[in-house]
């Protein structure tokens, strides 16, 4: 192990990676006003998780973390440090002992980090504390592999790869461990409600189409990615085939030839010629970024203005919620 | 005849937070593809960075929308409604935007065009000819999407247009200049793709350590001038 903490020189050292897992990425909040170069946003998939994750260690929420889908990362520590874990329980452990996600704990270099895989949901986060140094992208660290960019070489986590992170200055050698409330922490279903905006080309869309949608329960096809859920069910059809390409937002449901919708998330492309119905609420596009094959989720219509009181409830009991000191 | 642009601009949700501005004509409902809508939306687009800037995330242009995504933290979609309908009504129909006239090469060939054929036994001309429709034309940078750096040019001779292919190639190469229906684009960076290919350019659309990042921007201008394969090599350009 002496040779993994060997050079103590600044931004050079921090976590080994010993297992890449699945698919293990390196995100910031998601890469803004790059659109006219045809980037698209990137970011996490599930950002309350990765919020939470920054917070527990006392970052800025801005702050760059690993975002590990499916599971299966294993990390060597070069530096003592302070992480935490949120998002789907995948099985957590260092050095081999059992620990708890939603909440910061100090490891030290040499220790060995490793991910199982989750029994429901798919997704979670690892923040350090200083957040992890990576060099920006276009004004993120976020990575979107299908357009080579961010992360490191624009690439996922790979055997041998290191993620350097701030070396914090120890003060009294007591390193703040905090822990989300468990009222707080969001539990993971198989199921998820989709509240959804009726937007775009919902005028293309009859009274009984818009029925059927918000009447019928959908499952999550095998194609499901940080793109976006492609979902089956009860077939909807617009009047018309195509619209002239323009941009989509995030969670923008598109409705192509076979009827089956598909919601859009952070890697989505830019611009797109579907029909689109209308738009999930961010919040819930999160919760839909934790399913996987086979789950389930129903559509159910909401006004901007309704909306809009979620997202800012939501911020308001984000930033109310009071970590507890461990 | 006083009607003015912003009458023309339909105002839509999209999203929580995105808001969609279609223009269209005066007489169609429907949206088209015109120069000028397309530099109305240049202007629209230009209008929202300079003014709205604290309000806006980010915007999409496209053919004849944009794409307006806001930060709830700012502003709500009420106020912001209110906000681009005073800031549109500075549109004018006079002050388009030119663009810049940007010349691509391309080495039109069987070779660098693997459809080539194909396009002129479909158009029933020889591929002299389709060679010289696509150069004919001086073409309009609409939208960048889809993928980084590729920016759809419109529009193409209708004798040359051409359907997407039935089943998209799962590797299409960097530079392959192509067509889909009377759309044409060059790949920025080796891809999948569904467009028919007429010939390779060597130059750069999308290189992030160069300076600009990309060769056009939208409401730019763009004609293909032929090169020979030597010429081609010569800047760079590379076979597949």
């Amino acid at each position: 192990m002496s040779q993994v903490i060997a050079k103590a020189s600044n931004n050079t050292l921090g976590f080994l990676v010993t297992n890449a897992g699945v698919l293990s990425l390196v995100q910031d909040s998601g890469r803004y006003g790059a659109f006219n170069l045809g980037l698209t946003n990137g970011g996490p998939a599930d950002s309350l998780a990765f919020y939470w994750a920054n917070r527990l260690c006392g970052n800025e929420l801005n702050s760059t973390a690993i975002e590990i889908n499916l599971g299966g990362l294993q990390l060597t520590a070069q530096v003592d440090c302070v992480i935490a874990v949120t998002g789907a329980p995948m099985a957590l452990t260092i050095n081999g002992q059992q620990k708890s996600l939603w909440q910061s704990f100090s490891v030290k270099a040499g220790d060995n980090i490793c991910l199982g895989y989750a029994p429901v949901g798919v997704r979670c986060y690892l923040a350090v504390a200083g957040g992890f140094v990576i060099k920006e992208n276009f004004g993120s660290t976020s990575t979107v592999c299908r357009e080579s960019v961010g992360g490191l070489n624009g690439e996922k986590l790979a055997v041998n790869d290191v993620l350097p992170c701030q070396v914090i200055a120890k003060s009294g050698n007591k390193l703040i461990q905090l822990m989300l409330p468990e009222r707080e922490q969001p539990q993971y279903a198989n199921e998820v409600l989709l509240h959804t905006v009726l937007s775009y080309q919902q005028q293309h869309f009859s009274a009984i189409e818009k029925r059927l949608l918000f009447a019928n329960e959908y499952h999550v096809s095998k194609h499901w990615d940080r793109m976006g859920y492609r979902l089956q069910g009860r077939a909807i059809k617009p009047d018309i085939k195509g619209i002239l390409s323009e941009g989509i937002c995030y969670g923008a449901v598109q409705v192509p030839a076979d009827g089956q919708p598909i919601v859009l998330l952070n890697d989505r492309q830019t611009i797109g010629g579907y029909p689109k119905i209308g738009a999930v609420i961010s919040q819930d596009c999160a919760k839909l970024a934790q399913l996987r094959e086979g789950d389930s989720v129903r559509f159910e219509p909401i006004s901007m203005s309704k909306a809009d009181n979620i997202f800012h409830l939501n911020l308001n009991r984000f930033n109310q919620t009071q970590l507890i000191s461990l | 005849m006083s009607t003015h642009i912003s009458d023309s601009i339909r105002l839509e949700v999209a999203g929580e937070n995105a808001l969609i501005l279609y223009f269209s004509d005066h007489e169609k409902t429907t949206a088209v593809i015109t120069p000028e809508i397309s530099s109305q939306v240049q202007q629209a687009e230009q209008l929202i960075r300079q003014h709205l800037s604290a309000e806006i995330v980010d915007v999409i242009p496209s053919y004849a929308s944009i794409l307006v995504v806001f930060s709830l933290l700012e502003i709500d979609h009420h106020h912001l409604r209110n906000k681009l309908k005073k800031l549109l009504k500075q549109c004018d129909s006079k002050s388009g935007n030119q663009g810049l006239l940007i010349e691509l090469p391309v080495y039109y060939s069987l070779e660098s065009g693997i459809d080539l054929a194909r396009i002129a036994k479909h158009a029933k001309l020889s591929v002299e000819q389709v060679i010289a429709l696509h150069q004919a034309q001086e073409y309009r940078v609409y939208a960048i999407g889809f993928a980084p750096g590729f920016a759809y040019l419109g529009e193409v001779d209708e004798r040359i247009a051409m359907p997407r292919l039935a089943t998209p190639r799962l590797k299409v190469p960097k530079g392959a200049v192509a067509i889909a229906d009377r759309q044409t684009a060059v790949y920025p960076a080796e891809s999948p793709g569904g467009w028919n290919i007429l010939g390779l350019c060597p130059v750069d659309m999308f290189n992030p350590q160069a300076e600009p990042i990309m060769s056009v921007a939208v409401g730019d201008r763009v004609k293909f001038v032929a090169i020979d394969k030597q010429q081609y090599v010569k800047l760079g350009g590379k076979l597949p």
